[in-house]
Formats: structure tokens, C-alpha cells, sequence
């Protein structure tokens, strides 16, 4: 299964977490919001202006900005 | 004393609701020692056992990253209540046991509120309590927040677990970060280094974890330690970095949420639906934060929301200005006139009335937004609009306080500057509170009404349609310039949870309202009060003896002289005020704002506007020899200004400009340094607004005055 950005993820496909690579302050929030490796995800849906994203994620919705989600690596299904 | 339990918790689980619950409305709202935080406080009692309850602000964890944070376990490490109780939400359990774990790796007793058990239940979740209980050996009481339902459970749980102590949770980190664990445990222990406060694994965690509060202690009691754990740390990082390209407080937080999903497999949750299936509050957002249906109900919200404010207020605000006037009525007739009458008249209860004035304003305001946030539509608003806001170091939910402000015209900056405290990011913030004040508010029209009907009465729509535009980008760019100068560094995380839908309960509504207004009429109604007196005493000293009086002749600048000259009778008000403090800054500003085409009287007019912004209409007025001059009915004033020497469309813009601009009102002010949590902010905006506005006003003036010549 090929691993890409959650940036690139549609509308309502769902993967799985494979890793995550921000450090310091933000690889903290993300890690303290759930986004950590092994979790399903699903993508909720967009904003108007295509950013930020929400997705699912252990049946709660959390929303990102596009320059988070590309730290974020899913391995699609 | 009785028991002291905290209160903490995620947002949105429901702790608000327990704190309300549990206290009823014997609570009291103050801060935290030294910072803006909000910190509830309340006592509640359960048969024979007294509570003394503290509600520790919402957070995700307990990272040094957010004051919210670190005021939550410097509370529990300063104050040891007896129990920290945790609640939970149960419908999303997983994600909010992530910050159990770390009380429970801080050695605090903790008792588990597990809140939400009707919606968990609809949503095919199962919770076998006594097993979640014994597994992370700590009480776990199932309730309903919302309805009171395991209210007196949770009580007699904390009475009778208060006492006992538990032993701390260690988790296995995997054996490169254990290894390095018990290494430093041993050298924190034998040296008590910070021991009397935390437990040395904790503090070796927080090396670990590159905590930067807990780094700054280590530094200041023992360097020597500070620098050997700092290496330990380093070796770490660098030997997980090259073998496993990951990092220790990265692996550190996969290791807690391995540890949870472990406890919660062994059969404490089962889902008999999939967890990530959509529900009702999906349906909901599929409309509400649709592409081009989720813009349109966002004005429309927006549109109702300001009505509700502003058109429902103005009942209750003319109350307020009814009985001031009675009031001033009153005192009128009782004193004769003189010194005391015009303090008492013009300084106190003016200056009550206009504090006091708001309130309805604030009450529905807060009432209105607190509807808004405890349903949830205030997180999809915020989701919406982030990605223009962000463009200038804002976040999509600073919309709020710029549309209260007046961002559609009319609004208050007083509510709108409040209105800012459903911002999280402490750097967005800031800048949200410093650029609010450039909207229009209700006090500004008068003067922009005055002026666009004297000088473009043919175009008055598009006028207005103009100073709203130019109110809009020149806060969304000074923003920016604030958040790239003064309030520099990157954006803070966006990372936001969208809460389910919720109908929000009326008591909780109403507690919420009620507790934001009386903040605001106890905190500001006193700075207020003074400041009110100091703008009185400066438009009424020193004042003119009765000889000067009977010949209005100001003591003898130059200018006054030419002025005098000019003036074919002088209006006694007009050269007391000129005779004034006020007046002499407004003559001696004289040189400087004559760039932007400001006379004397235009300056006091604007150094009065500084009480309130329509009181550049009314001291228009006297300045100008007309007496009382009714701030919504300015016709006369209208007329003079248009016949009076140097005033013409460029002048009029140019004083438009200045006003949209320049210094917050006062009241403003104080709200602004309240809610930065600093007087230095409330000085910076009074300062840098009216720089800037002399800037605008100045470069408007010469560039027209050249080009139309």
C-alpha cells in the first residue's frame, strides 16, 4: 500500500496513520489530538476554500490546516 | 475547608456542565495568579461532606506548550488538592484518556467522571466500568452531566477515595526510553533534584519531552544535573533519530495511546457500530459547512446574531440612558450650579452611565456567542474562515469579535474586544484584540453621519460602503503587520476539534452570561469611573475667572489672538473649553495635525472623542460656539461646518479616516489591557492607533490636497 500526505487524501477516503513527522509544538498538538500512528482515519470533508480539512478519527472530527495534514503520512486503503 | 477537589478535563466533555452541576450558582469567577486564564471556583455539599471545588481550565494534555496547560498542573503541584477529578467523555473515550494517563503519571490521585453515558449508549459504545476501573486502578463513577444524573455518586466516590493515595502509573516507554528512564530516575532521586514538588520519573519524562518549563527549573536549582539530563536526553534523541527516525516525545505520546488501546481491548469497550460511521452531526455539517450553502448561512447567523445584539439591546440600553438622565435630572435641580454640579452631572454619572450603558449590550452579546460556541457552530465558523484569516496571522474564529466590533457597522468594540476570548492562540488573539477597535461601532456613525452629510450628502451610500471597506483591510493589515512586528513568531497549531451538535442547556447559558457581564461591570466599572473624572476635570480646568469670563479673551498665544479676531462673538462654553486642558492640547496639536487638515477645534473634538467617539459631534459643537449639539441630530452643526474656513470633502475624509483609526474610546481600553492581561497593551493601542491614524490622515490630506490643486 503506497503511503502519501493527508493533504492529498479525498473527500471521505479513509487509511490509516503511518506516521507522523513534525517535531516541537506541533508534533505535540497533533500526537495530543490522537493523530497517532495505527489510527483510522477518514476524511470528513473540506473547507470553502479547500483548507483546512476535518477528518475522523476514533469517532470524533478534527480539523487541520493543509501545512499540518503534510506532516502527517496515511497509508491509504 | 472541606475536601478541595479540581476539576479537570478535554474541552467539550462536559466539565462546564459538571462544574455548574455540581455548584450551582454558588461560584466565583477570578484568574490565575499573574495570567489571563479564568479560574472557577464554587463549594458544593453532599451529605455530611463539604466540597471545595476548582475548575481547571480545558486541555488536551499537559504540555508546557499553552498557559492553559501549565496553569492546570502548576495548580495541582502548588495546591495538592485532595482528588483531581477527571472527566471524561465517554462517547469518545480513547482520545480523553490520553490526559488521565498523565495525571496519573504525576502521582495525583484521580477519580473518573465518565460523562456522556446516554450519548456513548446511542452510539452503540459499551463500557464495562468495573473493568476500565480496575485496570487503571482508580474509582470511575458513569454520569449524566447534562441532567445532574451520578452527581451524588461522584461525591461520595471522592469523599471516600480523598484520603487514599495512589501509587503512580508507569508506563513502558519501550526499552531505548526505559533504559534512559530509570538511568536518570536514579541520579534525580539521589540528588532530590526537583523532588519536592514532582516524582523523578516524571521530571525525567519531561527531559525527555523537551518541556520547557520544566527545563527552565532544572537549569535555575542545579545546573550541573540540568546539564547531565539535558544529554541524556540528547543521546536519546540522536540514537532514535538515526535507528528508528523518530523521536522521544513523539514515542513518548505513541506508547500512551498504545498503553490506552491496550486497556481498552482487553474488553472495556466494545463498539457494535463503526466508530468512524457517520453521525447525525456529520449529516449536519455536510450542509453547514457545505462549499457554497455553508458561506450563505454563515452571513446569515452572522446577520442574526447582530440584530439579536444590537436591536434587542436597545430597549434595555435605553432603560439605562433613561434612568441616567433622570438621574442627571435630579442632581441638576438639587445642586446649584457650579464645580460640584458639573463633576457630579458630567464626570460621575456620565461616566457610570456609560459603563453602565453596555451592559445590556455585553448580556446579549455573550449570550448570543455562548449559544453560538455551546452548540458547536462557532468551531465550523472557525473551520470556514481560517483559510483568509490566516493570511494575515488572524484565525478563523477572530471573525467573531471584528463582527461584534462593527465589523458589519454599528457593533461595539467593548463587546467585540470580549468577544475575543473564544481564541485559543494567545498570538492570534492579541492581534485580534488590537485590530477589533478599527470597525465601525455605533459611536463612530454620528460623526461619519455629520460629516458625509455636510460634505457628500449626493453620495451617502457609497460612502459608507467606502469607510466600511477601508475599515476592514486596514485592520486585516495591520494585523499582519503586528503579527510580523510586534506579535512575530509562527502561527500557533490550528489542530481544532468539531464538537457533535448539542442543544446547550439554559442554565448553562444563563451562568455563562451572567458571570461575563458581572466580570465586566466589576473590572472595568471602577478604572472606568476614574478615568471618566480625569477627561472631565481636563476639558474643565483650569477654568476661566469670572473677569475673563465677562471678556472671553484666552490667555494670549498668537493664534488665540487671530482667532478671537475672527469670531465676531464669542460663546462663553467655547472659550472655557478652549481655556482648558483639553483645549490647550488641542491648540498646541495644532501645528502637527494642520497636515491632515485638523483645526483647534477638531482636536478637542477628538480629544473628547477619546470618552466616547460621539462626543466629537457634541464638542464639535461647543468648539464651534453652537452649545448643545444632540449627537443624532447634528443639522445645524452640519451647516456651520460647511461655511467654516478650511473645511471642505478632503478635510471631512480626512477626519473620517482619523476616526476610523485613531485611539480606542477609553472604555475600549480598559477592556483591551484586561483581556491582554497587560496596561502595556491598552497604552500600545491607544499610541500606536493614533500614530497610524495621524499617518493615514496626513498622507490622505497632502496627496489629495496635491492632486485636486
Amino acid at each position: 500500500m503506497p503511503y502519501i500526505q493527508l493533504r492529498q487524501m479525498q473527500v471521505d477516503q479513509t487509511g490509516t496513520i503511518a506516521g507522523i513527522k513534525a517535531r516541537g509544538e506541533l508534533g505535540t498538538r497533533l500526537r495530543d489530538m490522537g493523530l497517532v500512528p495505527g489510527k483510522e482515519i477518514r476524511i470528513q470533508g473540506k473547507a470553502p476554500l479547500y483548507d483546512p480539512v476535518s477528518l475522523r478519527i476514533m469517532g470524533f472530527t478534527l480539523t487541520l490546516r493543509n501545512n499540518e495534514a503534510d506532516h502527517i503520512l496515511v497509508e491509504v486503503n | 475547608m472541606g475536601i478541595a477537589i479540581a476539576l479537570a478535563g478535554n474541552p467539550n466533555s462536559g466539565k462546564t456542565t459538571l462544574f455548574n452541576v455540581l455548584t450551582g450558582a454558588r461560584q466565583h469567577v477570578g484568574n490565575y495568579p499573574g495570567v489571563t486564564v479564568e479560574k472557577k471556583q464554587g463549594r458544593c455539599v453532599s451529605g455530611i461532606d463539604e466540597f471545595h471545588v476548582v475548575d481547571l481550565p480545558g486541555t488536551y494534555s499537559l504540555s508546557a506548550y499553552s498557559l492553559e496547560e501549565v496553569v492546570a498542573r502548576d495548580f495541582i503541584v502548588k495546591e495538592q488538592p485532595a482528588m483531581v477529578v477527571n472527566i471524561v467523555d465517554a462517547s469518545n473515550l480513547e482520545r480523553n484518556l490520553y490526559l488521565t494517563l498523565q495525571f496519573m503519571e504525576m502521582g495525583i490521585s484521580v477519580c473518573i467522571a465518565l460523562n456522556m453515558m446516554d450519548v456513548a449508549k446511542k452510539r452503540g459504545i459499551d463500557i464495562d466500568i468495573a473493568k476500565l476501573s480496575s485496570l487503571l486502578r482508580l474509582p470511575v463513577v458513569p454520569m449524566v452531566a447534562r441532567t445532574g444524573k451520578g452527581r451524588d455518586d461522584l461525591l461520595k466516590t471522592v469523599a471516600d477515595h480523598a484520603k487514599t493515595r495512589t501509587k503512580s502509573l508507569k508506563i513502558s516507554y519501550g526499552r531505548d526510553i526505559d533504559e534512559a528512564l530509570d538511568e536518570m530516575v536514579e541520579k534525580i532521586s539521589s540528588e532530590h533534584f526537583l523532588t519536592d514538588r514532582y516524582l523523578p520519573r516524571w521530571v525525567a519524562l519531561k527531559y525527555l519531552e523537551n518541556d520547557v518549563q520544566i527545563l527552565e527549573m532544572g537549569k535555575e536549582q542545579n545546573p550541573q544535573m540540568d546539564a547531565w539530563l539535558s544529554s541524556v536526553a540528547r543521546k536519546l534523541t540522536h540514537h532514535l533519530d538515526t535507528t528508528l527516525d523518530t523521536h522521544p516525545e513523539g514515542m513518548i505520546a505513541d506508547q500512551r495511546y498504545g498503553f490506552i488501546t491496550s486497556i481498552l481491548k482487553q474488553g472495556v469497550m466494545t463498539c457494535t457500530r463503526n466508530k468512524n460511521r457517520i453521525e447525525t452531526s456529520d449529516k449536519i455539517d455536510k450542509i453547514v459547512t457545505h462549499r457554497f450553502l455553508g458561506p450563505m448561512l454563515m452571513v446569515a447567523v452572522l446577520m442574526g446574531l447582530y440584530q439579536f445584539t444590537f436591536t434587542y439591546s436597545a430597549v434595555p440600553v435605553g432603560w439605562c440612558e433613561d434612568f441616567f438622565g433622570w438621574l442627571a435630572g435630579r442632581v441638576d435641580g438639587l445642586l446649584s450650579d457650579g464645580l460640584l454640579k458639573s463633576l457630579v452631572i458630567s464626570g460621575i454619572i456620565d461616566g457610570v452611565g456609560g459603563v453602565l450603558g453596555f451592559v445590556p449590550l455585553i448580556l446579549f452579546m455573550f449570550l448570543g456567542i455562548s449559544f453560538l460556541e455551546d452548540t458547536g457552530y462557532l468551531a465550523r465558523m472557525a473551520f470556514m474562515l481560517d483559510r483568509i484569516f490566516r493570511l494575515f496571522g488572524l484565525h478563523g474564529a477572530s471573525v467573531m469579535a471584528f463582527i461584534v466590533s462593527g465589523g458589519i457597522a454599528g457593533g461595539c468594540a467593548v463587546p467585540g474586544v470580549m468577544a475575543a476570548r473564544t481564541l485559543k492562540s494567545p498570538k492570534e488573539r492579541l492581534a485580534t484584540l488590537l485590530t477589533v477597535p478599527f470597525m465601525n461601532c455605533g459611536a463612530k456613525l454620528p460623526v461619519y453621519a455629520l460629516l458625509v452629510a455636510a460634505f457628500f450628502s449626493e453620495n451617502q451610500a457609497r460612502v459608507m460602503f467606502i469607510i466600511t471597506l477601508i475599515s476592514w483591510v486596514g485592520a486585516l493589515l495591520v494585523a499582519k503587520l503586528l503579527r510580523s512586528t510586534v506579535i512575530q513568531g509562527p502561527a500557533t497549531p490550528f489542530v481544532m476539534e468539531l464538537p457533535p451538535y448539542r442543544l446547550p442547556t439554559f442554565k448553562g447559558l444563563a451562568i455563562h452570561t451572567w458571570e461575563r457581564t458581572w466580570q465586566y461591570i466589576k473590572k472595568a466599572g471602577t478604572v472606568i469611573l476614574g478615568i471618566s473624572i480625569i477627561l472631565w476635570a481636563m476639558m474643565t480646568f483650569p477654568r476661566l475667572d469670572t473677569a475673563t469670563m465677562a471678556d472671553p479673551a484666552p490667555a494670549g498665544t498668537q493664534q488665540a489672538a487671530a482667532w478671537q479676531t475672527g469670531e465676531e462673538q464669542v460663546d462663553p462654553a467655547a472659550a472655557a473649553l478652549r481655556h482648558s486642558i483639553a483645549g490647550r492640547m488641542g491648540t498646541a496639536l495644532e501645528p502637527v495635525t494642520r497636515l491632515a487638515g485638523f483645526d483647534w477645534q477638531t482636536n478637542i473634538a477628538l480629544v473628547g472623542g477619546f470618552a466616547a467617539k460621539e462626543v466629537v459631534v457634541s464638542t464639535l459643537g461647543t468648539a464651534y460656539s453652537l452649545g448643545n449639539v444632540d449627537p443624532e441630530d447634528a443639522g445645524s452643526l452640519s451647516e456651520r461646518l460647511q461655511s467654516a474656513p478650511g473645511w471642505g470633502p478632503i478635510t471631512a475624509f480626512s477626519l473620517i479616516l482619523f476616526t476610523i483609526f485613531y485611539s480606542p474610546c477609553f472604555v475600549a481600553v480598559v477592556c483591551i489591557a484586561k483581556e491582554a492581561g497587560s496596561w502595556k497593551w491598552g497604552v500600545f493601542s491607544m499610541a500606536f492607533n493614533t500614530l497610524l491614524a495621524l499617518g493615514v490622515s496626513i498622507a490622505f490630506f497632502q496627496t489629495a490636497t496635491w492632486v485636486m490643486s
